[in-house]
């Protein structure tokens, strides 16, 4: 295979991966602006998200467009109770403790979804035959397209969301600044509310797209959660053209890094995006696209 | 204080010392006494998180690698250069020492939680790397034959004897983490927890004193991992190095109760003990954790030192 269709084939599995980094690291992103909390539990929601797609898929015998919408569903309440339930008594205990919650939290989902599917890893079939295309030497998987085209699709939805709905807009004002919004009538509450149920249902879709490319299990949400959190960080945490940015350079660089590392490196490929993420955070700690931190004495 | 209430203090404290010189008599049992080992080394860990996080209001979400760092310095000495535990000791907390101020200085800089991202990075490249840089660390088979530590020619062979070091290194972590509270770097902490805008005022350096206490837990973890590798003689990559035991010690010092340093030893024995009968259950520890975690948030905000004590006060007062 020549240098080049390696390098397509590369970017085209790396864009794929970065698609799905871009949706977890939007819903980290929308978190943070209704709160100013990580969401140490959002990789658990691309976790169930799979899941129970797949569940509904071959227990149910659901046809695949209505496993994929009842799954988004059933994460978007998974998380708004999460948030109604859990972390809004702790709200006025400060940031510190709400990220610990959540880090407890996703222990809890992490554990339930074991007593729940087990500890095997469990396959999905892709969304459409054949499973693969051959393109003047260049082999892509069909899912990758897939991947990518719903990940836009969902993109444009969310732009008419924040631009037109009211819902949107009172969440855009209230990222902006949350005591102004307040005084506009806007209820942080609710702010919050939606932000987490918005985060499922990104989550949700990152799970259902990725789990016919790589195997679906009980633990997949951990390490996804934290590449997806990666790239929230390299994009400017809050920045949705940031977390959308710093998905794709990331899956990107992450493809390409592994795909020509020498041979005897590849066990290193999970350490890439974190390395990347401290290199961010010492360069440029907001990010390339996000706003100035401040800075302590 | 007052004087009673001071005499009390020194009450429970010996008698508390007076339990832990005992307990290997209690228990008898030398799978016991083992656990009893581990409590004392992931209190000495805990108790460095507590300051941070209780105290500088921090939170390390990689204390796993420093923890890794301090037991691969002291197995890589001891193995390959045949140096002498005594010596692989302390420089196994300088390189967590160290290795933490390379990361400290650029994310403390900065306000807000970039010492939790920044640490969570670090923590997952750490286990990535002891898996697979396998001329150093062994890869996945680890290093073995760690030698044990002696005292005065007596080696600590036996896990009793290797007790009373493990928990005289605890009382010692204990008495260095209630003069630094009591401090001026104690002072200046308070105050940065009241006001970092008064507190920057009154001339508190915040940045450097953060720093200061995470340079001094991430010692404390690189004391613990030392310690860890000369009571298994084996290093390898595995749970206690890896992502999901920093958040274990997290769950401990909450359980233990933030700013509470007696709690951080209260943690680490329910949490030790509830992990080693819950793991032969599969991953079910992990929910167990999870469930502790959360509702000791919500219900018990202060821990459950605090939560108990207040607890029984309450149902003192109401006959």
């Amino acid at each position: 295979m020549s240098l080049w269709s390696q390098t397509l084939q590369f970017l085209i599995s790396g864009l794929s991966m970065g698609a799905v980094y871009a949706l977890i690291a939007l819903g980290f992103s929308i978190i943070y602006n209704a709160t100013g909390i990580v969401n140490f539990a959002q990789g658990e929601f691309v976790m169930l998200g799979a899941l129970i797609a797949i569940s509904l898929l071959t227990a149910a015998h659901l046809p695949l467009p209505l496993a994929f919408l009842c799954s988004v569903v059933a994460v978007t309440v998974v998380a708004a109770l999460v948030e109604r339930i859990a972390l809004r008594r702790l709200r006025a205990a400060g940031v510190l403790v709400l990220i610990i919650a959540t880090v407890g939290v996703s222990m809890v989902l992490r554990g339930g979804a074991m007593l729940v599917w087990g500890k095997d890893h469990v396959a999905m079939r892709p969304f459409s035959a054949p499973e693969t295309l051959h393109l003047g030497g260049v082999t892509i998987l069909t899912q990758s397209l897939w991947v990518i085209a719903i990940t836009l699709a969902v993109m444009v939805g969310l732009q008419l969301f924040y631009g037109r709905a009211q819902v949107g807009k009172a969440m855009r004002a209230t990222a902006i600044n949350r005591e102004g919004a307040a005084l506009m009538g806007i209820s942080p509450d609710a702010m919050v509310f939606w932000s987490f149920a918005l985060s499922g249902a990104l989550g949700a879709t990152a799970g259902i797209l990725i789990a016919p490319i790589h195997m679906a299990a009980y633990n997949m949400g951990t390490m996804l959660g934290l590449k997806g959190f990666c790239a929230a960080i390299v994009g400017g945490l809050g920045s949705s053209v940031g977390g959308i940015a710093g998905g794709f350079a990331l899956g990107v660089l992450e493809a390409l890094g592994v795909g020509f590392a020498p041979t005897g490196y590849s066990g290193y490929r999970d350490a890439f995006a974190f390395a990347i993420l401290l290199l961010v955070l010492f360069i440029r700690p907001t990010g390339i696209l996000g706003a100035r931190a401040s800075r302590g004495a | 204080m007052s004087v009673s209430n001071a005499r009390l203090r020194m009450v429970a404290v010996g008698a508390v010392a007076a339990l832990v010189a005992a307990l290997p008599f209690l228990l008898r049992n030398e799978y016991y006494v083992s656990i009893a080992i581990f409590v004392g080394i992931n209190a000495i860990v805990a108790i460095g998180l507590n300051l941070l996080m209780g105290y500088a209001g921090q939170v390390s979400l990689g204390h796993a690698a420093f923890i890794a760092l301090g037991a691969y310095t002291s197995a890589i000495l001891t193995t390959r250069t045949g140096l002498s535990p005594w010596l692989a000791m302390p420089a196994a907390v300088a390189m967590a020492s160290l290795i933490s101020a390379i990361i400290g200085v650029p994310a403390l800089r900065l306000h807000g939680h970039y010492l939790a991202m920044a640490t969570l990075g670090f923590g997952m490249i750490v286990s990535i790397v002891i898996a697979e840089w396998v001329s150093l660390t062994g890869g996945t088979s680890g290093l073995v034959d760690i030698p044990r530590l002696s005292l005065a020619g007596m080696v600590l062979d036996s896990d009793t004897k290797y007790y009373y070091l493990v928990w005289a290194c605890v009382a010692g972590s204990l008495l260095l983490s209630y003069n630094i509270v009591n401090s001026r770097v104690g002072r200046a902490l308070r105050a940065v927890h009241t006001s970092e805008v008064a507190a920057a005022t009154c001339g508190v350096n915040i940045a450097r004193t953060k720093l200061q206490v995470f340079v001094l837990s991430a010692g404390l973890a690189g004391l613990a991992g030392s310690l860890y590798a000369h009571q298994l003689q084996f290093v390898g990559p595995g749970h206690t190095f890896g992502f999901g035991f920093s958040i274990e010690l997290v769950v401990i010092v909450v359980f233990g109760g933030l700013a509470t340093i007696w709690g951080a030893i209260v943690g680490a024995g329910v949490v030790t003990v509830l992990g080693e009968y819950l793991r032969p259950a599969g991953d079910l520890d992990v929910m167990v954790f999870g469930l502790i975690l959360v509702l000791l948030l919500m219900f018990m905000p202060r821990g459950l030192v605090h939560g108990l004590a207040s607890m029984a006060r309450r149902l003192r007062r109401e006959p």
